[in-house]
């Protein structure tokens, strides 16, 4: 059904745009990357400008889980009730070598990496990134979240 | 696990938590509060969120290696930790540091110091509702990390000072950059100034709220900006010279009442005096010869031609941090004892410097400092930072230990919100500056 | 007063707690015996020494040695703008020692976390239970025989 194939397609282009363009995202904010969140969040390198510029302070209002920072074991279950009070579509970035891999960290407190505790898009390393890279990595998720399908399965007649 | 307030609470009061995922800026921390409606009877903090090992890390790296694990504790103000670690280490094994590297050492503090309390001043604002405040003191501390940056080659954790004096010296254009930073840092704070001082929501807010007596903050072993608010002269620069701080001429604010405009004014003033301390120590750094040099082209022109890398072109940038080739080593590392990386010209091209770089780095060898234990502390962004390290003539220190300001501050917010509303809890909390790493380790 | 005659007095008035007095690189250290050093700070805080800040408490583990722990204090007067150190060694079998957490305030959670990480108990702490670590961790961190990357995690992880 060629019709319906082109206007789902049309409908994933807007829908894609439509929620890349307005991210709301909550910053679980730990360790020493959330200074280089604030300066990407401020007015010198702009969060704003790429339509994720408003901070929700809840999980339950946001799309966009930005982990920065360590999160240690003591830490893993609260990251991981976070996560599944935020409703579908989310996404999480997580931001900072700690946040990647454990970072500098590789002993008994801290957990190596938050992919562990909850599936993560995309990937910003750097001790801490540069707002750049910030800005870089916010660029490919919204990549991302242009090319994520629907599942039309429910509408698709076999 | 029930925490300790469950069980004392009694059955007709409400149980709020707050944390440990705070609204962003301060990090991992988590307050649990007792309320009668709005009034706080009880509270209790539980902390700990951010506990990354240091100190057990710290027995397993070198001396050498667990710098940049020091950048980590405070990171609001990460060169005054590597300050205090390097100045607790030098002590210990007994090297006196090229003067020139004490004054950039100093120089890197102060801009640390400023952008401390911008950044604790900001999150405290933006708390209690004034954003403003918040962007405009995130403006200029993006003109105080410019020049850290164009100096070490990182914005933050920079690991810059190093045992034995600094990574590098200061590029050639520091003093427009420096210059620059103090303009800007001055107009947004006269801009908060007038935004705060007289702002009667941020009055209502702060005045009176989170008090604490003088005997209650020596008891509670409090240091720093918090404890001068109470009125207490107690400043580590003042009381403990070091560096070349009994050289400088700058005032100590005090406060009165000890309440959290008081914190909010002492920081302000704080960093009006650190404007002032950067002021006389660029003063005091003679201009050397530039680090560029090529023939008929100024050293800045030089140095953007340098990075263009165009094919053919005469120019070529030495691939070291500028300001660290081995004609400025002399001046900005001691050469007392093999404390610190000998300079690459040297490991590149000679025997004798190859073979020191190599002991310098493996493993039993570098830094060995004679047993003993030692404690040194300077005046953190918080206050009293110490370490005492504890060696035991090996490579890797026996243990080390961190006296972290907040710790101490953080213990007396149980006390100071008490009786208050929740509301209240916000601007106290901001105004201790809490940072994780330090609080945590 | 000197400083020499300042610690002279000390060591007069506390003859029987103190085992001997020493310095290192400038700092000045008390070697207190473990039974008197709740008598040795509380006598130090009050006049005319006025040892009025606690600055730091912490261990030291001597996994070597007979006396496995070793509490180290700082403390400060800042009418006299002085420091002093002092040390007290626990044995291994009973790492117990009196708290000073009723002298000075902040001693409650330093306290608190001596016996997080070292499992060092602390005799008439009010509330003495872990600080930094979480309920379910076994052992004690800085302890030298707990193994530096033995993680313990409170929930399931994935590979």
């Amino acid at each position: 059904m060629s019709g319906f194939d082109f206007l789902t397609t049309r409908f994933e282009t807007a829908l894609g745009w439509g929620r890349k363009f307005s991210l709301f995202h909550y910053p679980f904010v730990t360790a020493c990357c959330g200074m280089e969140y604030m300066s990407a969040a401020c007015a010198h390198f702009d969060l704003d400008r790429f339509g994720a510029g408003w901070t929700r302070f809840s999980p339950r209002q946001s799309d966009l889980l930005l982990v920065v920072g360590t999160v240690s074991h003591k830490l893993a279950p609260v990251l991981k009730t976070v996560y599944e009070q935020m409703m579908e579509p989310k996404w999480v970035i997580a931001f900072g070598a700690c946040a990647v891999s454990g970072g500098i960290y590789q002993n008994y407190a801290a957990v190596q990496g938050i992919d562990r505790v909850i599936p993560v898009d995309v990937y910003i390393p750097g001790c801490p990134p540069r707002p750049e890279m910030v800005l870089d990595g916010l660029l490919k998720l919204q990549e991302k979240i242009q090319k994520q399908e629907q599942d039309w399965r429910w509408r698709k007649k076999p | 696990m029930d925490a300790r307030i469950q069980k004392e609470a009694r059955p007709d009061t409400m149980l709020i938590n707050m944390g440990p995922s705070h609204p962003a800026m301060h990090g991992t921390f988590r307050i649990m509060l007792e309320l009668e409606g709005e009034k706080i009877l009880n509270s209790e903090i539980e902390i700990g969120y951010l506990h990354r090992g240091f100190e057990k890390t710290c027995e397993n790296k070198t001396y050498f290696n667990l710098l940049p694990y020091t950048d980590r504790l405070n990171y609001v103000s990460p060169q005054i930790n590597n300050l205090g670690y390097v100045m607790t280490m030098e002590k210990l094994l007994g090297v006196r540091v090229p003067e020139r590297a004490t004054a950039i050492r100093v120089l890197m503090s102060e801009l640390s110091r400023v952008s401390d309390h911008l950044t604790c001043l900001a999150a405290m604002a933006m708390e209690n509702g004034a954003f403003t405040v918040f962007l405009y003191m995130m403006k200029a501390r993006e003109f105080l990390w410019d020049v850290i940056e164009a100096t070490s080659g990182s914005r933050m954790t920079t690991a810059y000072i190093r045992i034995g004096g600094v990574r590098a010296d200061l590029n050639d254009e520091w003093r427009e950059s420096v210059k620059t930073a103090l303009v800007e840092t001055r107009r947004v704070l006269k801009d908060v100034h007038g935004l705060l001082d007289k702002n009667q929501i941020f009055l209502n807010r702060t005045r009176g709220i989170g008090t604490i007596s003088k005997e209650d903050a020596l008891s509670y072993g409090w240091t720093g900006p918090c404890l001068r608010s109470t009125g207490i002269l107690y400043d580590v620069r003042k009381a403990h010279p070091y560096a070349i701080y009994d050289r400088l001429a700058f005032d100590v604010p005090l406060g009165e009442h000890g309440d959290n405009f008081d914190r909010y004014v002492v920081r302000m003033s704080e960093m009006e005096q650190s404007l002032r301390i950067i002021e006389q120590v660029a003063a005091l750094i003679p201009d050397t010869a530039p680090a560029v040099k090529a023939d008929g082209i100024e050293p800045a022109e030089a140095v953007r031609q340098g990075r263009l890398r165009k094919p053919g072109q005469r120019i070529r940038l030495s691939p070291n941090l500028e300001g660290s080739e081995k004609d400025r080593y002399q001046d900005i590392l001691t050469r007392d004892a093999p404390v610190c990386v000998p300079p690459k010209e040297d490991t590149y091209t000679t025997m004798e410097g190859l073979i020191s770089h190599f002991l310098f780095f493996m493993k039993g060898y570098g830094i060995r400092p004679p047993k003993g234990d030692v404690y040194f502390s300077v005046e953190g962004g918080n206050g009293e930072l110490g370490y005492y390290i504890v060696s035991d003539g090996t490579d890797r220190p026996y243990r080390l230990h961190l006296r972290a300001p907040c710790f101490h501050l953080v213990s007396a917010i149980e006390q100071l919100i008490r009786g208050r509303f929740v509301a209240d809890v916000i601007p106290t909390f901001g105004s201790m500056n809490m940072i994780g790493g330090e609080l945590d380790r | 007063m000197e400083k020499e005659t300042l610690i002279g007095e000390i060591r007069k008035r506390f003859a029987a707690e103190i085992e001997s007095d020493a310095e290192s690189l400038g700092d000045q250290v008390l070697i207190v015996r473990r039974e008197g050093l709740r008598a040795v700070m509380a006598g130090l805080q009050a006049a005319p020494f006025d040892y009025a800040v606690l600055l730091d408490l912490t261990c030291v583990d001597f996994l070597a040695s007979e006396n496995r722990f070793e509490m180290v204090y700082h403390i400060f007067s800042l009418s006299r703008n002085r420091r002093l150190r002092i040390k007290v060694s626990l044995p291994d079998d009973n790492p117990v020692v009196d708290s000073i957490a009723g002298l000075w305030k902040n001693a409650n959670w330093l306290e608190r976390e001596v016996f997080d990480m070292f499992g060092v108990a602390f005799m008439g702490h009010p509330d003495l239970r872990r600080i930094l670590m979480y309920e379910g961790f076994e052992g004690h961190p800085l302890r030298k025989s707990y193994p530096w990357r033995k993680e313990q995690p409170r929930i399931p992880l994935k590979d």
